[in-house]
């Protein structure tokens, strides 16, 4: 399926998966450290199992960024 | 207030812009900003701030100088090292622009002092380097119903947002602190010192258009960008009714101090 991921357009080999399943497929190492929002909504953590991402959405991983005064 | 002959000259470059002319300096001269943190965010935001002349600058950090700091915290010089960043900032100001009223808290964000310290100021600016701060700041701003600019650098990258009281806030985005355990150490992960200018001078760039009342806000989207690839982009979002703090259901209701998930970026 194609998916437009962080703005750009991606093609998966995967016809569905879930939130959990594509943060594993894009090799993301530390979820914990990422919001995930589908199609202009936050997702919530709890939600990640549940929710099916599919063809034509729009993911966005927006990952913490903690720095900047030290 | 009128501007004087020597403050027509000293912001004729604003003053000639259609958006901002002699009325919007005179915004800015009565304006009142702080600025969270005097550090890579803070020196360019402070620096900014005080060359546009906004009136009060109130600037908040606890720490003093170190040489580590000089490679991107550009208020402070190398004489500096050992002085409160406070102390340093203020004077660099001062320099820049004598219309400033500098205000200085040699001190830390806590809940306890934080709605006391942001009541005076039409606008707070976070430039601060740990995600307790991050989440006071918000909750702060939140409840005090203040407008205030997120900032964050990491690496090579760096992200934005603007709230505006009733619009999406930052735990709207990210609910809660990420557990202490995950955040990468900064003193391994490092941040390129351009990148703290280039994300400083956004987040001076939108006080500056809060306080005069023109264009669009980062508000209900975080700008972010990676000067590796020199990409930017800005994410949508709505302010989410399940938020923990401006939510429907809010569960953060008053101030705590979270763990210091410190992203050390000194070493």
């Amino acid at each position: 399926m194609k998916i437009k991921m962080n703005g750009e357009e991606k093609n998966l080999s995967q016809a569905t998966l879930s939130v959990s399943e594509l943060l594993v497929a894009e090799d993301v190492k530390m979820p914990e450290m990422v919001s995930v929002e589908l199609n202009g909504e936050i997702l919530d953590r709890d939600a990640f199992d549940s929710t099916t991402v599919k063809e034509g959405d729009a993911v966005e991983f927006l990952y913490f960024m903690g720095g900047g005064s030290e | 207030m009128t501007l004087t002959e020597a403050q027509v000259e000293r912001y004729s470059r604003h003053i000639l812009l259609q958006d901002v002319g002699g009325e919007g300096q005179e915004k800015i001269l009565n304006a009142k900003v702080l600025v969270i943190g005097a550090g890579g965010l803070g020196s360019p935001i402070a620096l900014y701030l005080a060359a546009a002349g906004v009136g009060t600058i109130g600037i908040i950090d606890g720490d003093v100088v170190d040489v580590s700091n000089l490679q991107r915290q550009v208020i402070h010089f190398t004489p500096d090292v050992g002085v409160p960043k406070v102390e340093s900032a203020k004077n660099k100001i001062q320099e820049i622009n004598p219309d400033v009223n500098v205000v200085t808290y040699q001190d830390i964000v806590h809940s306890k002092n934080i709605l006391d310290v942001i009541k005076d100021y039409d606008f707070v600016v976070d430039g601060t380097d740990n995600f307790a701060a991050k989440f006071l700041i918000n909750d702060a701003c939140v409840i005090a119903g203040k407008p205030y600019s997120h900032g964050g650098i990491l690496r090579f990258d760096g992200q934005t947002m603007t709230h505006v009281p009733g619009e999406a806030c930052y735990r709207c985005v990210f609910k809660q602190p990420p557990p202490a355990n995950a955040v990468p150490t900064c003193s391994q992960a490092g941040v390129l010192g351009a990148v703290a200018g280039m994300l400083g001078t956004i987040q001076a760039a939108e006080v500056l258009k809060y306080i005069i009342g023109v264009g669009d806000l980062l508000v209900n989207r975080l700008l972010i960008f990676d000067a590796k690839s020199m990409k930017f982009r800005t994410s949508n979002f709505k302010k989410n009714p399940n938020c923990p703090v401006c939510g429907e259901n809010p569960t953060v209701t008053e101030l705590v101090d979270g763990e210091q998930a410190v992203c050390d970026l000194k070493v």
